[in-house]
């Protein structure tokens, strides 16, 4: 293959660029695949319908659409806010929406723990209503959402900033309240990126592992979670059953996100000028 | 004493005269565009709740864990050669993932912005490729590679080469989760700035290796500083795939996030915590420096580095 450009250096980077992921990500990769061909289609399909594996699964993909449902509403309001508000503390609060991002996720596994158990800070409030938070589901939900905070509030926010507010104008203008503009104006036009970041934090609350397992209880069948499974079944030297639920989640998680991306380009198209 | 008070130190509105009633302060109007004042409050107040209720409280626990035994506990728990040896094994580690990313994501960069070919979009989502992939299965994908079992573990070991339950194998599955960090910072960034400059350079009559280190370089630096931060970040703590396979053999395999997962499963939390401080300051250290680098070299990164 022949690039011409004045630029020199095409051959050398492409070739750095080629070998390393070819070698460290790829290869890899295609072990996995290797793997699972070699168990043949309904060697997969056994070991994926196996009634643990389907319930791990379920737990996964369910509680990661929870919490990214959870992160489109209050991730755009925390945008909404971010973008259009001036208050004390502000910037602040906007360098705190990485932490996620920068919080090694064992880190942020423990402290949840800790915070939702009977006897911490939170957990305690919730104990005297009978109700557990941490190692039930409603544990493994809440450490979803702080993992998948960040996206959402980080794919409005620029298409927020960058919004015109002539239409605000125009809408005010023709008689309508401020409710009703960002109701009927400004909200549809954020639905492609709120989209878009509810994916993105959906696709990884599917593979969240670390933030997960201390808070989760990881009992099978009511708070396994896939990931978990992949390890336990790794602990036991079963190779194929882990192979097998990592080519589903793999699998689901495409097929998922393809949907949303659909979804995303005719929201784009229903609902106009974003981006 | 209050009557020798000089004006200076007394409110400000103490010494200012009465206003002037202004009918516009009673019923101010409002521009099209502002919010009603009850809808703006009670949005920053939901916000601020939601972001101090899963953001603040996990992060101001961690310290509170780690200290509340008192600062003697704390420093007992690092002295302690276990956390010494994971400290050492995670710098270790982020040591080499770390250049080789750089490594990957300016030759990754430069051949993506400064180049036209075919296959281009493909290889841009191949390196986006491991932020699609969980943590445990980029683990999982080694040891069905390099395992006792795997497709080359067997032909290694024979050559004496341990790679799964060892350090080579915590190095390689973290460069696995880290790749696309700095590439995908550079990218953008590289794209935008173009080639003038380059082709400015190599008129003047430089060389392609002078031109990329007296004008590439310099023109990337920033962006480069940004990744780079991301990256160990992540390489530092990164906790799934690591957890696969190093086999949490203590004082030899155990990087500190997984020092962190023993110690609380040994139901030692004020140790786990004061590894988890040193964890999650590395984390605030990395935000404050990300921060800095956002607002003051804003047009010197690439506009969308959100990930």
């Amino acid at each position: 293959m022949r690039i011409r450009s004045v630029i020199p250096g095409f051959v050398p980077a492409a070739g750095i660029t080629l070998l390393l992921l070819g070698l460290l990500v790829l290869l890899p990769l295609a072990a996995l695949v290797l793997r699972a061909a070699s168990l043949g289609w309904s060697g997969v399909w056994d070991l994926v319908t196996e009634p643990r594996v389907l319930a791990a699964l379920r737990t996964s993909f369910g509680l990661s659409l929870a919490a990214a449902a959870v992160n489109a509403v209050f991730g755009t309001l925390t945008a909404w806010v971010l973008v259009r508000y001036e208050f004390p503390g502000r910037r602040l609060l906007d360098a705190a929406v990485d932490l996620p991002f920068a919080l090694p996720t064992a880190v942020a596994g423990i402290a949840l723990a800790a915070l939702y158990a009977p006897n911490g800070w939170i957990g305690a409030l919730a104990a005297p209503f009978e109700v557990r938070i941490a190692f039930t589901p409603v544990g493994i939900f809440i450490a979803l959402v702080f993992v998948g905070l960040p996206f959402v509030v980080r794919t409005v926010q620029p298409v927020l900033a960058e919004a015109q507010q002539d239409v605000e104008e125009a809408a005010a203008t023709l008689g309508a309240g401020r409710i009703r503009t960002i109701l009927r104006v400004v909200l549809p036009a954020l639905v492609p990126a709120v989209i878009a970041g509810s994916a993105m934090a959906f696709a990884r609350g599917v593979g969240e592992y670390g933030s997960v397992i201390f808070i989760a209880g990881n009992i099978p069948f009511v708070s396994e979670i896939a990931p978990l499974l992949i390890v336990v079944k790794l602990e036991e030297y079963d190779f194929e059953g882990a192979t097998a639920i990592a080519l589903a989640m793999l699998t689901v998680s495409f097929v998922i996100l393809l949907g949303l991306n659909a979804l995303g380009s005719w929201s784009r198209r229903r609902f106009g000028h974003a981006r | 004493m209050p009557d020798s008070m000089p004006a200076a130190l007394l409110p400000p509105s103490a010494t200012k005269p009465a206003a002037a009633p202004d009918i516009r302060a009673r019923k101010r109007l409002r521009a099209p565009t502002e919010d009603p004042p009850l809808f703006r409050a009670a949005a920053i107040a939901l916000a601020v709740f939601f972001l101090a209720l899963f953001l603040v409280l996990p992060l101001a626990v961690v310290f509170i864990e780690a200290f509340g035994k008192g600062a003697a506990a704390f420093l007992e728990a690092l002295r302690e050669e276990d956390a010494r040896a994971a400290v050492r094994l995670t710098l270790t580690v982020a040591a080499i993932a770390v250049p080789v990313n750089v490594v990957f994501g300016i030759a990754a960069a430069w051949c993506i912005a400064k180049f036209e070919f075919p296959g281009k979009s493909l290889l841009v989502s191949l390196i986006d490729l491991p932020f699609s992939v969980s943590p445990v299965v980029a683990g999982l994908v080694y040891v069905l590679l390099f395992g006792a079992q795997g497709l080359l573990g067997p032909t290694l070991q024979a050559y004496g080469i341990e790679v799964i339950f060892a350090v080579p194998g915590i190095v390689l599955a973290t460069i696995f989760v880290t790749l696309p960090f700095i590439a995908r910072e550079l990218i953008p960034l590289m794209e935008d700035q173009g080639t003038t400059d380059e082709e400015a350079a190599l008129s003047l009559g430089a060389g392609g290796f002078r031109t990329f280190l007296r004008i590439t370089l310099p023109n990337i630096r920033w962006g480069l500083l940004y990744g780079v931060l991301l990256c160990n970040a992540r390489a530092m703590g990164e906790f799934g795939a690591v957890s696969v396979v190093s086999g949490h053999i203590r004082g030899l395999t155990n990087t500190m996030p997984l020092q962190v997962e023993v110690l609380y499963n040994e139901y030692n939390a004020t140790a786990a915590f004061a590894v988890a401080s040193l964890l999650a300051g590395l984390a605030l250290v990395t935000l404050a420096l990300k921060s800095l680098l956002e607002w003051r070299y804003a047009d010197e990164i690439a506009g969308t580095h959100r990930r």
